[in-house]
């Protein structure tokens, strides 16, 4: 009875040695961050984690294929590191002595992966199975691009601006136009009156301004002070 | 054309109540800031800073600035202020067969112009573009299956991929030209539209914009410079640009890009400032304008290049911890070791010990050699750096979205004030030549003055655009100006006079000139101009030109023949209006010789 079990035993683990190693056929590495995704309060890789860790994989192979009955036995790790890395493979139960296909394990992998992340509070970049792709999510775009609301927006604002100053133009114009129609007709009736002395008329004359010779006014020091 | 003015009279002072005036001092002043602070103090002089011995680049721009800048400056706004007409008007009074200088003035400052508004349209993509969570610039966008990154954009970087495919949809080499880009179209009429607005009354509009426009970019950069100063790796990012080499001061370069930059910052031969102080009362104190609008615009450029070099050093130091930390994570990843093993203190320790005991395994990651001094050796200037390195830098900062909008509303806002500028040194001379008729209203002339700037400057909406850009930048918005600069300066000094100038700047400020303003203005400052001209032409002759194209990596590449003959032409053009205006008034003067001749 012992001996049977001792062999019982022994062919479990060279089994388990023959079927999870690194680099084995339809095994795949495993590589958790957890300092970097929880800081302080990340929780230390014991059995425990690995129990749960092999229930999940057991569950993404049932719901991948809901005929198969995998059990939390036939997924196996190895070589588990500090950094934490971890190989692991999944034996098939039904039949003796074999992995489950690369193909099938990758494909339960991904059409669970949230679930699997989730339950180890991990996400797709810190707990990592290499060589298998995630799927990256859509980017949410809307139906307009912002850029031309807000181009919109500004522009409206620009030309709404424009119309307003040109109107307000026009009617400055408006206005000046009538006013010197009045003050034309005023000329015309003073015309006639207008003194005219030199050349120029004499109100001219009388105003400050005017023409000034710069060969006299420059200076004022060529007049001696009083 | 109106005759050569006598000695000792004044300017026609009936005319006073046609001519537009400023609303008060405060708006000319900051009308002229405006117009000289523009984009080239936030992204070239900080560049120059950084390449040329940092604080030692000082020395050689404040002397370029005491020699060169504020003497041309002050001539261009006495000159203005004096005779009370636009650069056409002003050269035509001093003499008939310099009329030349107004209109080459006037055909720089439409080019300009052109290519100006075209960089303040990228401004204004990237600050629509900026209203999004997460920016667009900071991440590749996934390719058609969804499976990864779209492989030109893995292949460079983020930012990168926006500025080059996203933006400009930029052809890999200059001759090929592509469509017009609908969104550049976009954004270029809403350029072309605020310009509009804001100048549509000429100096009545631009007067209450300069208040928005002139203050807002000391406001946003006082903002940049305390969050720039707070931010890691600030310190190390200023002490880089400050850090002086005065070794570099022997190197003859260094000199003559200080010469230029100084120039080329006043905004000077554009004739925007002599169309601004035309607009002024006649007895104002222009030197004092002129050493303020001086002093205050290379004050800017120091000022801006602190909050720069800050943010550039926070995207150095950044930097250099992200290589570290991809090291970092590959050597715990191939020798699987605890993670936060290696810290980025002792890195450089396990490195080593690792490197001595397995060194083929560490040669099969391929680190990369981080060095913190390579980062911040990564200078760039122009569009490289508002659009490339500091967009980059704006993603790494909390809170990206509003950092993005201050800054390129802060970009926005310093060229526009600038644009005012070359619209009024294209505006008041096209007046003064008396081809539009005087009923026509202001608006109009405007009006057409920027659709017709808005359709030449789709051109640069093609897929080649940012090479033409550069093309025009470098040609048309360069040599043209130096020389009617030279013109300008000994047409006063020479064909008018000092003398007569001295009395005019007498009257007008109420003191002589001192010595130092007649030595420049005879002396200095035309030999300076000169000397400037040509070290300028010799070393743009001495190597072919060259572009650098996106394939998507930079590629040097020269221009082919037709374009380095465009080049010349933008350079030329302007350039030869001086003479054959001159030649024309030449033939007509001796045509109308041979007409009395016959009449004798």
């Amino acid at each position: 009875m012992q001996g049977f079990l001792l062999l019982a035993f022994s062919l479990v683990t060279t089994a388990h040695a023959e079927f999870c190693r690194p680099d084995a056929q339809n095994a795949f590495k495993v590589r958790l961050s957890l300092k970097t995704a929880l800081g302080d309060n990340a929780y230390a890789w014991d059995a425990s984690e690995e129990y749960l860790f092999k229930a999940m994989v057991a569950f993404a192979m049932r719901r991948y294929s809901s005929q198969k009955t995998t059990q939390i036995s036939n997924v196996l790790l190895c070589n588990v590191t500090d950094r934490v890395s971890f190989w692991f493979v999944v034996t098939d139960s039904s039949k003796n002595a074999t992995t489950v296909p690369r193909g099938e394990v990758e494909a339960a992998i991904r059409m669970t992966r949230n679930r699997i992340n989730n339950a180890f509070l991990l996400n797709d970049r810190t707990m990592q199975f290499l060589k298998i792709s995630s799927t990256l999510s859509p980017p949410t775009e809307p139906s307009v691009p912002i850029w031309l609301v807000v181009f919109g927006v500004v522009f409206c604002l620009i030309v709404a601006g424009i119309i307003f100053l040109i109107v307000s133009g026009i009617q400055q114009r408006k206005k000046n136009n009538k006013e010197p129609a009045e003050t034309e007709n005023l000329e015309e009736k003073c015309e006639a009156t207008v003194t005219i002395e030199n050349g120029m008329p004499c109100d001219m004359l009388n105003l400050k301004t005017g023409q000034i010779n710069g060969g006299y006014a420059a200076d004022d020091e060529r007049f001696t002070p009083l | 054309m109106p005759k050569a003015l006598p000695a000792g009279m004044l300017p026609e002072v009936l005319k006073e109540d046609d001519r537009p005036k400023w609303d008060n001092k405060f708006q000319y002043i900051l009308s002229c800031i405006g117009f000289a602070v523009g984009l080239g103090n936030v992204w070239r002089f900080p560049y120059l800073c950084q390449i040329y011995g940092g604080g030692a680049f000082l020395i050689p721009y404040f002397i370029a600035l005491i020699f060169e800048g504020i003497p041309l400056l002050h001539l261009e706004l006495a000159i203005g202020q004096y005779l009370r007409r636009g650069s056409v008007g002003i050269w035509s009074t001093i003499s008939p067969y310099l009329g030349g200088v107004g209109i080459a003035s006037m055909v720089v400052s439409f080019v300009v112009g052109l290519y100006y508004n075209t960089i303040l349209c990228w401004v204004l993509w990237y600050f629509f573009n900026s209203f999004q969570d997460p920016l667009p610039w900071s991440t590749c966008p996934l390719n058609e299956n969804r499976t990864g990154l779209i492989e030109e954009c893995r292949a460079s970087t983020p930012v990168n991929y926006f500025w080059y495919r996203r933006t400009l949809n930029v052809t890999t080499d200059i001759t090929e030209s592509g469509t017009t880009q609908w969104w550049l179209v976009l954004c270029l009429a809403a350029a072309w539209a605020v310009v509009y607005l804001c100048t549509i009354r000429g100096i009545e509009t631009t007067g209450k914009a300069i208040y928005v426009t002139a203050f807002f970019p000391y406001l946003v950069l006082t903002v940049f410079l305390i969050r720039g100063l707070t931010l890691p790796g600030a310190v190390d990012g200023l002490v880089y640009l400050f850090t002086p080499n005065l070794n570099i001061l022997k190197n003859p370069r260094v000199w003559l890009d200080a010469a230029t930059q100084i120039f080329f910052s006043l905004s000077l031969a554009f004739g925007g400032l002599i169309a601004f102080a035309s607009y002024n009362p006649p007895k104002n104190d222009c030197e004092k304008d002129a050493v303020t609008v001086a002093v205050v615009n290379s004050i800017t450029s120091l000022y801006a290049s602190i909050p720069i070099f800050a943010v550039l050093g926070f995207k150095a130091t950044t930097s250099y911890w992200d290589c570290l930390d991809r090291n970092i994570i590959s050597i715990i990843n191939a020798f699987d070791l605890p993670e936060q093993s290696i810290l980025r203190d002792n890195y450089t320790t396990w490195f080593e010990s690792l490197n001595s005991e397995y060194p083929d395994r560490i040669a099969s990651l391929k680190l990369k050699r981080c060095n913190l001094q390579e980062f911040l050796d990564q200078s760039a200037s122009g569009t490289g750096l508002a659009f490339i390195v500091f967009t980059e830098a704006i993603i790494l900062m909390p809170g990206s979205q509003v950092w993005a909008i201050l800054f390129f509303v802060m970009l926005f806002s310093l060229g526009l004030s600038s644009m005012f500028g070359n619209i009024e040194g294209v505006f008041t001379p096209l007046m003064e030549l008396n081809l539009i008729p005087k009923s026509v209203p202001k608006e109009a002339i405007s009006g057409v003055i920027c659709l017709i700037s808005f359709a030449s400057a789709l051109c640069f909406t093609l897929r080649s655009g940012s090479y033409w850009l550069h093309v025009f930048d470098s040609y048309a918005g360069s040599l043209p100006l130096l020389i009617i600069s030279f013109f300008e300066v000994t047409a006063v000094a020479y064909v008018y006079g000092i003398k007569r100038f001295s009395d005019n700047i007498k009257w007008m400020t109420g003191r002589q000139p001192n010595l130092y303003w007649q030595v420049m203005w005879k002396i200095i400052s035309p030999l300076l101009m000169l000397t400037v001209f040509l070290a300028f032409v010799s070393i743009q002759v001495q190597k072919q030109p060259t572009y650098g194209a996106w394939n998507p990596e930079y590629e040097e590449k020269l221009y082919p023949g037709w374009v380095v003959a465009i080049c010349a032409l933008l350079a030329a053009l302007p350039s030869i209006c001086i003479p054959a205006v001159a030649l024309y008034h030449l033939i007509k003067r001796v045509g109308l010789g041979g007409q009395v001749l016959e009449t004798i």
